[in-house]
């Protein structure tokens, strides 16, 4: 059920270049299920900035009624959100959308994820392991000092990394490190710019896909047409990120 | 007790606050949330004969103390409107008053006809106003002939009272009142969103991929005020008065300006709980200033 409530931060700090890792406390975290479910954060009191913030949930703890982001500080709403201290409140709506789901795994599934794209993978690979499907993760940045969670995934299955710079791992993209690798999985799961997201697609147009996508979003419940994408189904379809995805299969979101 | 009670053409009103259309979809989603039957009334999203697939995104943009949007008047068009949403919001014990839009007088005028005969549709809002689609729309709503003789094609057919929806990007809003009260129109929407646009500094480009788009939120309060004042004081007919309203006191401020009762939009997507808040802190309020009624309250800057 969707809950708007006021969390308790417990936790923030930077933990690469402008990346903050902020764990809140509430019932709300109670509500959370799939890993790729988003909250929609208001940042400030008054009406400056005005809209909440989407950001995806990177890891729940059910036992502790929390949950933990990770977001780039990088316009005015996120570096507001990076002031926050242990103690301080923060209005929070969620969970909201559909996620990955991870009862389409089989045996072995590739994570493929770019920049602010690779947090909600994390827990997509906790749940994946928990259900003893073995996952690899490719995980792209723009370089080292941006990288994050390499050593959290690494204890979760196979991780490779890509720089755009070459200052870590492979110099390039994901895509890069793809080509390299074999085949020999049943089915992937990405998110991470648009361009990203289509050349995952492109690469592997036989496996079974789960892509979440980003939109400039006003409501966030479904409200108000602000997020909506066509599909390939017909010339009239199409879908709400924020209330029918962020998750989509592949071949489906025209973006 | 605090009276809330509000008496508007084909509304009875249990208090003075209502979602404004496009903020609120079709009552769907705030329903998770909350019984839509504490509600005034409810705005839905515009209905255009087709379906309409609205315009390209970006759709939304954020600005100082407001945000910009160029939606396009997506919607299922009249027949899934009429035979799937208003069936779905008959359950609330809520006036709906339906958004009508098109791009030519026989577009208004179909949907008016077909959609006012809905059991639980009680008004007409007749969106002269929208700034984001390329025909029809605003230029219905900035001739004061063309807006008069919309006007009267729509009554002639709608069943229920028809509001007229007005836009704010006119030089003299007066003399667009004043035409629609002419024409008959029983009431009167105000205001629609203000023309802006938003720049990617580092680009140099529009953010809003329709280049421009409608500011709404806090920052249009004071102009939409303004124009209530100047509307109530010029006309007979009552408004239902928005723009950048978020709470209990902004509610009061456009009562006092000469609103009958209030639509709230921006501030939904900030708080979705908005409505009914400033519907339980309104009593108080009122008492707080020395009112027991809400009637006692509108147009009071006028009698000063
Ligand atoms: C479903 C979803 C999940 C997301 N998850 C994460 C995450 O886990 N970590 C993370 O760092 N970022 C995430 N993002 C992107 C994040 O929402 C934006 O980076 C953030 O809104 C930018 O806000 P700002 O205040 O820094 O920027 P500003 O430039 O001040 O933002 C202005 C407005 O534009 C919107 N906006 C700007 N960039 C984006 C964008 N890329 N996507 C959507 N809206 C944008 C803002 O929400 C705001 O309304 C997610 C986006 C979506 C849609
Ligand atoms: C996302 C969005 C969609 C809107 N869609 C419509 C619409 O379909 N029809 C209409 O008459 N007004 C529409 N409006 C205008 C609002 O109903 C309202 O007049 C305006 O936003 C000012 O009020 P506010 O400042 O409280 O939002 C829309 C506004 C927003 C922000
Ligand atoms: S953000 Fe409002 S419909 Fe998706």
């Amino acid at each position: 059920m969707i809950k708007q409530e006021r969390m308790q931060v417990i936790k923030q700090q930077e933990i690469a270049k402008h990346i903050f890792e902020l764990t809140l406390q509430g019932e709300l975290a109670n509500e959370m299920a799939e890993p790729g479910q988003f909250v929609h954060i208001r940042v400030a009191d008054s009406f400056e900035p005005l809209l909440r913030r989407p950001i995806s949930v990177a890891s729940i703890d059910l036992e502790a009624s929390q949950f933990t982001m990770i977001y780039r500080a990088e316009g005015r709403g996120t570096g507001l959100l990076a002031e926050k201290k242990p103690g301080d409140m923060l209005d929070v709506l969620g969970p909201l959308g559909h996620g990955f789901p991870v009862e389409e795994a089989q045996k072995k599934a590739y994570l493929i994820g770019g920049g602010i794209g690779v947090p909600p993978l994390y827990e997509l690979a906790k749940q994946l392991n928990a259900r003893s499907i073995e996952t690899v993760h490719i995980l792209g940045f723009e370089s080292k000092q941006a990288v994050f969670y390499e050593d959290k995934f690494r204890e979760l299955g196979d991780t490779h990394i890509a720089t755009v710079d070459g200052s870590h791992g492979t110099q390039g993209f994901v895509t890069h490190i793809l080509n390299e690798l074999p085949s020999d999985f049943d089915t992937y799961y990405s998110c991470g710019p648009t361009a990203m997201l289509e050349a995952v697609q492109w690469a592997y147009p036989q496996k079974k896909g789960f892509l979440s996508y980003e939109q400039r979003m006003g409501c966030g419940i479904g409200a108000c047409f602000a997020c909506v994408c066509r599909t390939t189904k017909s010339e009239t379809d199409y879908i709400k990120v924020c209330s029918d995805g962020p998750v989509f299969p592949a071949g489906v979101v025209i973006s | 007790m605090t009276d809330l009670t509000v008496k508007l053409p084909g509304l009875n009103l249990k208090n003075p606050i209502m979602p404004a259309s496009g903020c609120f979809g079709f009552g769907k989603e705030y329903a998770q949330l909350y019984d839509l039957s504490q509600l005034g009334a409810i705005m839905i999203k515009a209905t255009t004969v087709e379906t309409r697939l609205g315009n390209p995104t970006p759709r939304v943009a954020e600005t100082a103390s407001g945000m910009l949007n160029a939606i396009g008047l997506q919607n299922p068009g009249l027949e899934k409107v009429s035979g799937q949403e208003l069936p779905w919001l008959e359950q609330y014990d809520v006036p709906i008053i339906a958004n009508v839009a098109g791009t030519t007088t026989e577009d208004y005028v179909e949907v008016a006809k077909a959609i006012s005969q809905a059991p639980n549709v009680h008004a007409l809002e007749i969106n002269i106003s929208c700034p984001n689609v390329k025909l029809g729309g605003i230029t219905f709503g900035t001739d004061p002939d063309v807006a008069r003789e919309l006007t009267r094609a729509v009554k002639e057919v709608s069943s229920v009272p028809v509001y007229i929806k007005l836009s704010p990007n006119v030089t003299d809003i007066v003399s667009i009142a004043k035409a629609v009260e002419a024409g008959g129109a029983d009431g009167i929407t105000m205001i629609n969103t203000l023309l802006g646009m938003r720049m990617d500094t580092k680009t140099g480009r529009p953010i809003i991929a329709n280049i421009t788009g409608g500011l709404s939120g806090p920052a249009i309060k004071p102009v939409a005020l303004r124009m209530v004042y100047e509307v109530s004081k010029h006309t007979k007919l009552p408004i239902i008065g928005m723009g950048g309203i978020t709470n209990v006191d902004d509610v009061i401020d456009f009562l006092s300006a000469g609103a009958s009762a209030v639509a709230v939009g921006t501030a939904n997507f900030v708080n979705p709980f908005v409505c009914p808040e400033i519907i339980g802190q309104l009593p108080e309020r009122l008492h707080e200033l020395g009112f027991d009624s809400v009637e006692q309250l509108v147009g009071r800057s006028h009698r000063l």
